[in-house]
């Protein structure tokens, strides 16, 4: 009596390992994100100066006379991206504000849930809409706009990340004790000043963290960019001509048929490379921002 | 008292702003709904859904297309559900507060953010060269359910982090395994929340594109993957093959980009059509998920 | 009352992190009477029976010291499997916690996981457990309702149908009224002074008046020190100990 069942305990043990497997599989993924990133790029750097691929301003990989300077698709990148948090930055946190301090707890749980929809929309979606309906609209404000160009996609970019910049900030202002806000009020504070100075810097590094991953959301956009900004790598800041992000570069060379090995081949990997030590870093930083954000109020 | 009712026009002027930039995203919603709709309600019908794409846009369909978002869906599920839960069972339930949880976490919530078409450059080299699946259904599959793994680990760790400790204290009292008391007790009482999670996950599956395109699924489909129970007259007359799960694919938000991305007014309406399609898909899944989450919320 | 003695605690000392809970702490229990941990929040109480089903090992920072001799076996020695352990020690806790399941399915649940699934033995066990939890007229018309949509008295008593099913020789109530009205919490007291018939059962609780009602004996305790163990009626008419005298003349919680 009371002895231990070696077979239930080896079970039980079994069942831990395995699930302790499936865990690990995350681990294992990014580790073959960076074995695969970085296998072809090495090859590539054999080949192109790293130095020239850093500073060169044009991307020409498919043209004779080759380029491979990633400024051109950094900057196109760079333009849409800032487009984007233009619009989902101050959106997104008025209205998380606004949830926050002024909504009634009832229209806080009907809204939050329509607003992730927005998030849910397919990206191919959205790539639509701004290639056929705001490019269009934007031409008769704006002559000179492109049918192509940052402008639109960045704009539908923006409005897309709306919700993840409500949602996140939204959360951090709600965690911001109540004791705050009393001690506020009770020295006869209205809400637009309890909300701008007593919640709003309580919960800053929280909303910061939302901004930041609003922002590695944006760099990694593809399909609005792929199918509204074109495909001319350009080293311009101008938003209303055509231009290429880095997403839409690798999406453009993926449609080709282009031949495994090559250097051309190689340049999806590259691209990828840099786009994922861009989002990477942005992510971690996001990530410990909010954890020290919960560590505080949590 | 003058900057007393200044303070008091401050609020008013900015409930308006907040409400205004609330629902700002959803008016542009509306008017996209409507945009698509006035594009490309014409195009569904019957031979909408049951014709091959063509080169003649009045022709074209999404026979291929849906066909192929139902094959990948299944793929992706049946990989991502069961580890996506088993990996958030050990990080809740198992796993010790150590650094080595700490690296996962911060990897899993790394992955979460890391751009889709991330993944399908990783599949590229992966699945379609290393492992030579090509551009099949299987390695779309894992491709979307790497993709779509971290949001349900996410979620199934939230939903086991709600059911209180009392349930599984209870059930260790009356001399349950840990094993015993996940399986009996808590997975059932966080099931609603980990359906919430996964019908989410499926619904962004659902609309990928751009991996997809990277792994080379952008391609003229005009036939479907391999059934996998087909019928014939003689004896054993029905026929089990996982042949479709190794076939070329192409799947609704593929076939939508490749339609807009041609020139001529026909394809885009068709364009819009299989858009309508798919944000019917996505709306309705998110609506169930909602309507779910809702439904979980008064639980304990 | 000469009787076999089914539980000794000897030389208990438990930890929280740095914080010592128990110290110190040695107690027997007699088989088949009623035994009251009394003292005020904060005491150890709770600590010290959920020490009698290993129930602590959950929480990560908590330590053990001592020994829990178990009919001779000690409870903390390497080879006790603490499943067996704990259908033989069952256990009723604060907060009626009853599964998010049907009323059978609940007391059925601890049978089934031994891996049993005759249906007509466990229909029977059911049957019984809820007839010993003097639940059974309440409930034998609507066994397969959800078990939450019972009242808190009941759902207590489902939660003790629930432990007699796996057919433990002692139960532990942790503070079993403490989150009932008055009337549930006298139904459970005669239930307890009925159950004590067959098993040994041990009773946490802070309110006095119902230790001195339900115990046989009583143990109190304080900061983590036993104060005074003794036969009920003695402790609460001749309390030995100051600190005894002062908690229940109610000088402190």
């Amino acid at each position: 009596m009371l002895k231990k069942n070696n077979i239930v305990k080896f079970k039980e043990m079994l069942i831990e390992r395995l699930l302790l497997c499936c865990s690990l599989l995350s681990v294992f993924t990014t580790a073959a994100i960076i074995y695969v990133l970085l296998s072809e790029s090495i090859g590539f750097f054999k080949e192109v100066r790293i130095i020239d691929f850093l500073t060169d301003t044009q991307w020409t990989p498919m043209f004779t006379n080759k380029h491979f300077g990633i400024l051109p698709l950094l900057c196109g990148t760079l333009v849409t991206t800032l487009i984007a948090i233009g619009v989902a930055v101050p959106a997104g946190l008025i209205s998380a504000i606004y949830l926050s301090e002024y909504a009634t707890d009832k229209m806080r749980h009907i809204i939050k849930p329509l607003l992730e929809i927005l998030a849910a929309v397919p990206t191919v979606v959205y790539g639509y809409f701004a290639l056929l309906f705001v490019t269009p609209l934007l031409k008769q404000f704006i002559p000179g706009l492109s049918g192509f160009n940052a402008l639109s996609a960045g704009l539908v970019m923006g409005i897309m990340i709306i919700p993840l910049v409500s949602s996140l900030s939204e959360d951090a202002m709600h965690a911001v004790p109540m004791g705050l806000r009393e001690g506020a009020y009770a020295l006869g504070s209205r809400k637009i000043q309890v909300a701008f100075k007593i919640v709003f810097p309580a919960a800053l590094s929280g909303i910061t963290a939302a901004v930041i991953l609003a922002v590695s959301r944006a760099i990694g956009e593809t399909m609005i960019v792929a199918i509204a900004a074109g495909q001319q790598p350009k080293f311009t800041m101008n938003p209303l001509v055509p231009i290429e992000t880095i997403t839409a570069y690798i999406v453009q060379i993926s449609l080709g048929d282009t031949p495994h090995g090559t250097l051309e081949y190689q340049t999806i990997f590259v691209c990828g490379m840099t786009l994922f030590v861009l989002t990477f870093v942005l992510n971690v930083i996001s990530f410990k921002l909010k954890r020290r954000f919960q560590e505080i109020y949590e | 008292m003058s900057s007393r009712k200044l303070d008091r026009n401050m609020d008013a002027a900015f409930k308006i702003a907040g409400l205004a930039a609330t629902f700002f995203g959803l008016l542009v919603l509306v008017v996209l709904v409507i945009d698509v709709f006035m594009d490309g309600f014409h195009r569904i019908g019957w031979d909408f859904f049951t014709s091959y794409p063509s080169r003649k846009p009045e022709q074209a369909g999404i026979l291929s297309a849906w066909v192929g978002t139902i094959w990948i869906m299944i793929t992706t599920a049946i990989f991502a559900i069961p580890l996506g839960i088993g990996s958030g069972i050990y990080l809740e339930e198992y796993a010790r507060r150590n650094r080595f949880t700490d690296f996962i976490e911060i990897n899993i919530a790394n992955l979460a953010g890391v751009p889709s078409v991330i993944y399908g450059i990783l599949g590229l080299g992966l699945f379609v060269r290393m492992m030579h699946l090509d551009r099949s259904v299987l390695a779309g599959g894992l491709i979307l359910a790497l993709l779509v793994l971290p949001v349900i680990i996410l979620s199934t760790r939230e939903a086991l982090r709600s059911v209180p400790s009392s349930i599984r204290e209870a059930s260790y009292a009356l001399g349950a395994t840990k094993w015993q008391t996940i399986r009996h007790q808590v997975l059932p009482a966080g099931f609603g929340s980990i359906l919430t999670g996964i019908i989410l996950a499926m619904s962004r599956a659902v609309g990928e594109t751009a991996p997809l395109i990277t792994i080379g699924a952008l391609t003229y489909i005009p036939f479907l993957p391999t059934s996998p129970v087909s019928l014939s007259q003689q004896s054993p007359y029905v026929h089990l093959s996982l042949q479709g799960f190794f076939d070329p694919f192409t799947v609704l938000p593929i076939q939508i980009f490749n339609w807009v991305s041609r020139p001529q007014k026909g394809f885009l309406a068709d364009a819009a059509g299989g858009i309508i399609v798919l944000l019917a898909i996505t709306l309705f899944m998110n609506g169930a998920a909602i309507y779910l989450r809702y439904k979980n919320q008064k639980r304990w | 009352m000469e009787q076999e003695i089914i539980i000794q605690i000897k030389d208990a000392d438990s930890f929280y992190g740095p914080k010592q809970i128990l110290k110190n702490v040695t107690l027997d229990f007699q088989a088949k009477t009623v035994t009251a941990l009394m003292g005020p929040s904060g005491c150890g109480k709770s600590t010290l029976i959920r020490c009698l089903n290993r129930m602590n090992d959950l929480i990560p920072r908590f330590r053990f010291e001592g020994k829990v001799l178990y009919k001779g076996i000690d409870l903390y020695a390497k080879d006790v499997d603490i499943t067996d352990l704990r259908r033989e020690i069952g256990m009723v806790f604060q907060k009626p916690n009853p599964f998010p399941k049907s009323i059978y399915e609940n007391v059925a649940y601890g049978v089934r996981i031994q891996g049993i699934t005759n249906r007509e033995f466990i229909d029977g066990i059911v049957e019984e457990s809820l007839k010993r939890a003097a639940l059974w007229e309440e409930v034998k018309d609507r066994l397969h309702e959800p078990a939450l949509s019972l009242s808190g008295g009941q759902q207590q008593r489902i939660c003790i149908a629930r432990a007699l099913a796996v057919k433990p020789h002692v139960i532990l109530f942790d503070e079993p009224c403490s989150a009932l009205d008055p009337i549930a919490t006298a139904k459970i007291e005669e239930l307890i002074t009925e159950l004590k018939k067959n098993y040994t059962i041990i009773v946490v609780t802070h309110n006095t008046a119902q230790a001195a009602r339900v115990s046989d004996f009583t143990a109190f305790l304080y900061l983590g020190d036993l104060v005074e163990f003794g036969p009920t009626a003695k402790i609460f008419t001749v309390p030995q100990d100051k600190r005894t005298e002062e908690y229940l003349t109610g000088k402190f919680g």
